[in-house]
């Protein structure tokens, strides 16, 4: 493609496009001010003249630095002039788009990158469709970003105060984050989260993966049968699986009540945990088994060969082996027990309550930023798992002699 | 044995054991007599431990299978008991109903006789059966349960229950007879026919009421009918999840397509970059993306904010985007378009982008190469993404309870509502079983479409 000829667009084309981009750009301006027809029509004027101007420039390329500083210092004073520090912080925006959009059009470098036996109407579909595809990218990660500096915010608001969009120091604190460190609520939930999860997790992948390596092997009877009971704890709605819990371990709760004699508290921590741990065992079998589709058994059987009890084979051979399928499956057999919220709520009782459900009734009842400073962390905990996840993908990959792409 | 497969792949060009055990499950289905035959002629042919090679084979398959199925027992009996079990047991929650015959058994059998579309009351013998029963339910205190249990039929039922089991406990039913005039003139609902249909109707062990009431219908001395229009609220619940869940798989269908088109054919660097930005939110917490799309959505919220500082919306007319449709459907987009996104870019990831070049090259329009050349090739990924994001949908509850208001709920939340609330644990059951049904068929086609083997994570 660095074959491809950049030749500089005619002048009426350049001017056609800042036109049409300064018309845009002037709906939103217009709008603002109750005169859009008024707004597409100075906007298309005035950026298409600066186009135009532009474009007649011999040696454009040159005067590109200059020219952008100077466009935009421009329209950060138009603004400023037409509506205030909104406006001149809007005027940048649009400055620094204005000087980038003329000259990346003007100089012909938009159409670099491409094959050059497309049409042009195959090169506005291409950005035109950049441009979409870059909105949904926007809409995928703009309700997380947004949580990060709200939950910094001073007041107890849910929105920017004018001071946060100032940048004012006092617009910002860490009270949030200390009400999660030290109110009582918070705390016990995060720690009976953190109970809960473990527990679940260890009995998931414990039996998860002694089920997994069982279903690997040649002759399993009835596998798909077997497979689909396994399965159906992730397609079953977690209403639905709730309410079937709600049922069955309210009666186990009695027995284990009165026949055994456990304390309230513990039996609600075996309920949720068990529950929980039924949750997180498809995703330890469908990593696992996928793990194990690349397993070489010859190498199991070189171990038996050499003397090794199928224990010792076990541990020393396969398991390091299937190692990064189990961790993987581990995370998410975690993070769907440190995540869930329905079957909680409807298993465990009040003692019990996890972060999930404690941010659930913040939600439904008071509103509090704290939890906003809790969804901060937990994102801040979200991306640590998917690192980890991607280097045990990469390691896994390295293990079985496939360089990582 | 050519036509074998192997499951797992076979290193070493030389015969393995496993090839053995293949063959063995081959020879098995043969007819043995033939092999028997064989056998006498040319002689067994012996293992090292003097067996025949053929028992000793078998031995060892069986140990196979044996040792696969024991790795497996201990999981496969922990779901089968906390999760099939539990499941089984909603079912059968729904149809059962034997609080009524348990509670008032001489009642329902007196009232086998009596005819419920004569339109008269029952004679005197159902009500002096009636007492007897009452007076062992007040002094087990079920009479109330039983009360709550058939108010679901009929409203007022439990407070009469309630009301009359107080007078009743002090009465004799041996000697303090005639009851008929005496119940009714202590409250006179034991004088209305339908209190007594209603018992009548709701007496069989087995009811299908729950489910006749999940589907805004009722049982009725004539036969099923219709609940009245006041009460009609769940047929139309169920019409509202199936809609949003279809406009919401469409929504993310729509997303995610281009998504998935420039994350499949981007260069691996810049793709992985952008994969990123699919995976974090689908990483993220339940609850962070839902607290997120409440910040969002408010009226006081960033979106309103952002608009009416750009001057695009009046201070006075913010846009009610939450407690509605619309903030239920927007959010649930969010939150399930990466399950749309992942399925539909790995079947894209397999299309060679020379397939468009080359129907361009024969002279398709852009238009003809993409939507007969390159769509069908993808109509699996989108098939496959559909399901998965209509299943989960149709199941959610967290989202719509939190940014969907009242119009904005699904069915679960009205299953929700019954176990905790209302405690209607028979109709919450029966919705449940309702909405499990949906399920498992969609879960059946996507099996047949995709294949459960093929699920992938991450």
């Amino acid at each position: 493609m660095s074959v491809n000829p950049v030749q500089k667009p005619s002048t009426a084309f350049t001017a056609a496009m800042s036109a049409a981009a300064g018309a845009i750009a002037g709906l939103l301006v217009g709008t603002a001010h109750d005169q859009p027809t008024l707004g597409v029509l100075i906007g298309a004027i005035l950026i298409g003249i600066v186009g135009a101007a532009l474009s007649k420039v011999e040696q454009m390329e040159q005067a590109e630095r200059g020219t952008r500083w100077g466009i935009l210092a421009v329209f950060i004073i138009g603004g400023f002039a037409l509506s205030g520090v909104a406006g001149a912080v809007v005027g940048a925006l649009f400055g620094w788009f204005f000087g980038w959009f003329i000259f990346w059009i003007g100089t012909g470098r938009y159409r670099a990158p491409l094959a050059p036996y497309l049409t042009p109407g195959q090169v506005l579909w291409h950005y035109t469709f950049r441009v979409i595809a870059g909105a949904i990218f926007v809409f995928l990660i703009t309700p997380i970003l947004v949580v990060l500096p709200l939950s910094f915010n001073a007041q107890d608001f849910f929105t920017f105060t004018p001071e946060m969009l100032r940048f004012d120091p006092a617009g910002y604190s860490l009270k949030h984050y200390e009400d999660f460190f030290t109110n009582n609520e918070w705390q016990r939930s995060f720690r009976n989260s953190l109970i809960i999860a473990p527990f679940a997790t260890i009995i998931a992948v414990s039996l998860g993966t002694l089920a997994a390596i069982g279903l690997s092997q040649s002759h399993v009877p009835f596998k798909r049968p077997i497979m689909a009971i396994l399965i159906s704890p992730m397609i079953v709605p977690l209403i639905i699986s709730a309410t079937g819990m709600f049922f069955f371990y309210s009666g186990v709760g009695n027995w284990l009540e009165g026949a055994l004699g456990m304390s309230k508290s513990l039996t609600g921590y075996i309920k949720v945990i068990l529950a929980h741990a039924v949750l997180g065992i498809p995703f330890v079998i469908i990593t696992v088994t996928a793990t194990l589709v690349g397993f070489d058994r010859s190498l199991t059987r070189a171990a038996a060969s050499m003397g090794a009890n199928p224990v010792t084979t076990f541990f020393r051979v396969q398991m390091p082996l299937i190692m990064p399928g189990v961790i993987s499956g581990a995370l998410f057999a975690f993070i769907t027990s440190f995540d869930e919220v329905v079957v909680v709520l409807f298993v465990g009782s009040a003692s019990q309550k996890t972060l999930p459900w404690q941010m659930f009734t913040g939600l439904r009842e008071q509103i509090s930023p704290t939890i906003l400073a809790v969804a901060t962390i937990l994102v801040g905990i979200s991306i640590a798992l998917l690192t980890t996840l991607e280097l045990l993908r990469r390691r896994s990959e390295r293990l079985r002699g496939m360089s990582p792409s | 044995m050519s036509d074998l497969k192997s499951t797992g792949p076979q290193t070493a060009d030389a015969p393995t054991p496993e090839d053995a055990f293949h063959e063995v499950a081959a020879l098995e289905a043969k007819d043995a007599q033939e092999d028997i035959h064989d056998e006498r002629v040319k002689g067994p042919v012996l293992a090292a431990d003097g067996t025949p090679l053929k028992r000793s084979l078998n031995r060892a398959l069986r140990m196979q299978k044996m040792r696969a199925m024991m790795l497996i027992a201990p999981l496969l009996i922990f779901v089968l008991i906390t999760f099939i079990f539990p499941i089984l047991q909603m079912l059968w929650r729904s149809v059962e109903n034997e609080i009524v015959s348990q509670t008032l058994p001489n009642t329902v059998i007196a009232l086998e006789q009596w005819d419920e579309k004569s339109g008269e009351l029952p004679p005197e013998d159902v009500y002096a059966a009636f007492v007897k029963d009452m007076k062992v339910a007040v002094a087990n205190k079920t009479h109330t349960k039983l009360g709550t249990r058939l108010n679901y039929e009929q409203t007022g039922l439990s407070s009469l229950f309630r009301k009359s089991g107080r007078k009743i406990k002090k009465w004799d039913p041996e000697t303090g007879g005639p009851f008929k005039e005496k119940l009714i003139k202590v409250n006179k609902g034991w004088g209305d026919v339908t209190t007594w249909q209603t018992i009548k109707l709701h007496s069989s062990p087995i009811t299908a009421g729950y489910f006749l009431n999940a589907v805004d219908m009722r049982l009725t001395p004539d036969g099923v009918a219709m609940q009245p229009e006041n009460k009609q609220i769940l047929l139309k619940l169920f019409g509202r999840t199936f809609v949003m869940s279809l406009v919401i798989t469409f929504a993310c269908i729509a997303l995610g397509y281009p998504v998935a088109w420039l994350l499949a054919n981007l260069p691996a660097r810049s793709a992985n970059m952008l994969m990123i930005l699919v995976l974090l939110p689908f990483w993220t917490s339940l609850l962070v993306r839902t607290s997120a799309w409440k910040v969002m959505l408010q009226q006081q919220g960033v979106i309103n904010d952002t608009l009416v500082w750009l001057g695009l919306v009046d201070d006075a007319n913010r846009l009610v985007m939450i407690n509605n449709q619309f903030g239920t459907i927007v959010a649930m987009t969010h939150i399930l378009l990466p399950f749309m996104i992942l399925p539909m870019y790995s079947v894209m990831q397999t299309i060679p982008p020379s397939y468009l070049r080359a129907a361009k090259s024969l002279g398709a329009t852009n238009w003809t190469a993409f939507w007969r050349v390159y769509f069908p090739q993808t109509v699996p990924g989108i098939g496959a993404g559909s399901i998965l994001v209509f299943i989960l949908a149709i199941g959610y509850y967290i989202t719509p309870e939190i940014v969907g208001g009242t119009k904005g709920v699904f069915i679960s939340n009205r299953i929700a509502y019954h176990i905790s609330s209302s405690l209607n644990w028979g109709l919450a059951a029966a919705l449940g079983t309702i909405l499990l049904a949906v399920v498992l068929i969609l879960y059946w086609a996507y099996d047949k479409i995709v294949g459960i083997d093929n699920v992938k994570l991450g």
